[in-house]
């Protein structure tokens, strides 16, 4: 499905980046994790990364979005001082 | 309408393999591709141009076309009608499928890009009675501080379709919200995508916003500030009376519990409004004042 390579897919699994469902031999993916495994896909397509590459890169996208969030309270905390400046 | 360079893009040559353009779009990807640069609109741009010149390039089909014509992309359509009359007719006839690897929420091609290729670039189509995840869609709702504190109901406009939901107070700048299954359709009986929306809150002139806190600043004359006295200030949930106290200082604040923004999702909690006093000095005194106030100062010298 989806022209992924089953390989890619296994190896994703082994890492514990998603997680396969076996019943009567058959391999499914739970469709929540359908987002998650386009994402890897497209980081392994495009940019030629590979799985323990994406687990690092998880990682890092995860801190980076709570950092803005963290920056953007900062912000706003700021502009309080500085209205008193004004 | 202007020409695009496609190998200036990808900073490749004319004679570039392809190798060398999967290799060159590879190595600009992970520098601008949008997953690992979250909420940077240049960088979703930039990986755009970078998409759609591999998209050219990687495709010896459009490769060609585009060494061929790029430059005189009106005479392409003759192309194209020419290179029909050499081919099986009705083949590849476009893309349904959308090809897993491009699956951004918001992808546009150029203007360049579409009048030499058509609007979805002759997309090679894939095995039928695949099941496909619909589309994911990215939207931004504009909310003002005032909007944001209560809870509300809004309307979007997905791809022609009106998606209600409500907007729960408290919600956060740049906070994003996942409306499950309501982003492109699925092919095949494929589940549907989802739509991602991010709210800004605009800043508000009178209100700031840390948290669940809010802040503001009251400006009082000397007189209540040095003999105290009553001001009304506005709230976001109306007017309060506030009685400031004798001898209040330039700058004093005072916290008025449970007079802030709603906490999000927790119903009847609210954070606290931070008063800061602004004393306003008198101006354009009048002789008499002038003289009241040398004779306060001769009483502080003696």
């Amino acid at each position: 499905m989806h022209g992924i390579d089953h390989a890619f897919i296994t190896s994703l699994s082994e890492e514990g980046l998603i997680s396969i469902t076996v019943e009567n031999d058959d391999e499914y993916i739970e469709e929540e994790q359908l987002p998650d495994l386009e994402i890897y896909t497209r980081w392994h397509h495009d940019m030629g990364i590979n799985t323990e590459g994406i687990d690092a890169i998880r990682h890092l996208v995860h801190r980076l979005r709570n950092l803005q969030t963290e920056l953007n309270s900062l912000r706003a905390r700021l502009t309080i001082y500085e209205e008193g400046l004004k | 309408m202007a020409y695009i360079d496609y190998y200036k893009i990808l900073g490749v040559n004319k004679n570039a393999t392809d190798d060398e353009i999967k290799k060159a779009y590879r190595k600009l990807a992970r520098k601008h591709h949008p997953d690992l640069n979250p909420n940077d609109k240049e960088a979703h741009i930039k990986f755009q141009q970078i998409n759609e010149a591999n998209e050219v390039l990687s495709d010896p089909e459009k490769r060609k076309k585009y060494d061929a014509y790029g430059e005189n992309w009106k005479q392409a359509e003759q192309y194209e009608q020419a290179r029909q009359q050499h081919q099986y007719g009705g083949a590849g006839s476009g893309g349904q499928y959308r090809e897993f690897s491009e699956g951004f929420g918001d992808e546009h091609f150029s203007d360049f890009f579409e009048s030499l290729f058509g609007s979805r670039g002759g997309r090679r189509a894939e095995s039928s009675q695949v099941k496909f995840r619909g589309q994911d869609y990215n939207a931004e709702l504009h909310l003002s501080l005032r909007d944001a504190y209560n809870t509300h109901q809004h309307t979007l406009d997905v791809e022609g379709r009106k998606v209600r939901i409500t907007v729960p107070a408290g919600i956060e700048n740049g906070q994003v919200i996942k409306l499950k299954g309501h982003g492109g359709a699925g092919v095949n009986g494929g589940p549907n995508g989802d739509i991602y929306i991010t709210f800004v809150i605009a800043d508000d002139p009178k209100f700031k916003r840390a948290g669940n806190d809010l802040f503001t600043t009251e400006n009082i004359d000397l007189y209540t500030a040095v003999l105290g006295g009553d001001v009304t200030i506005e709230t976001l949930s109306g007017k309060v009376n506030l009685k400031v106290k004798p001898e209040t200082q330039q700058g004093t604040k005072v916290r008025l519990k449970g007079k802030g923004f709603p906490v999000y999702k927790k119903e009847g909690e609210f954070g606290d409004l931070i008063v800061t006093y602004n004393v306003n000095l008198p101006t354009n005194l009048t002789e008499r004042e002038r003289e009241l106030f040398k004779q306060l100062k001769d009483l502080q010298n003696k």
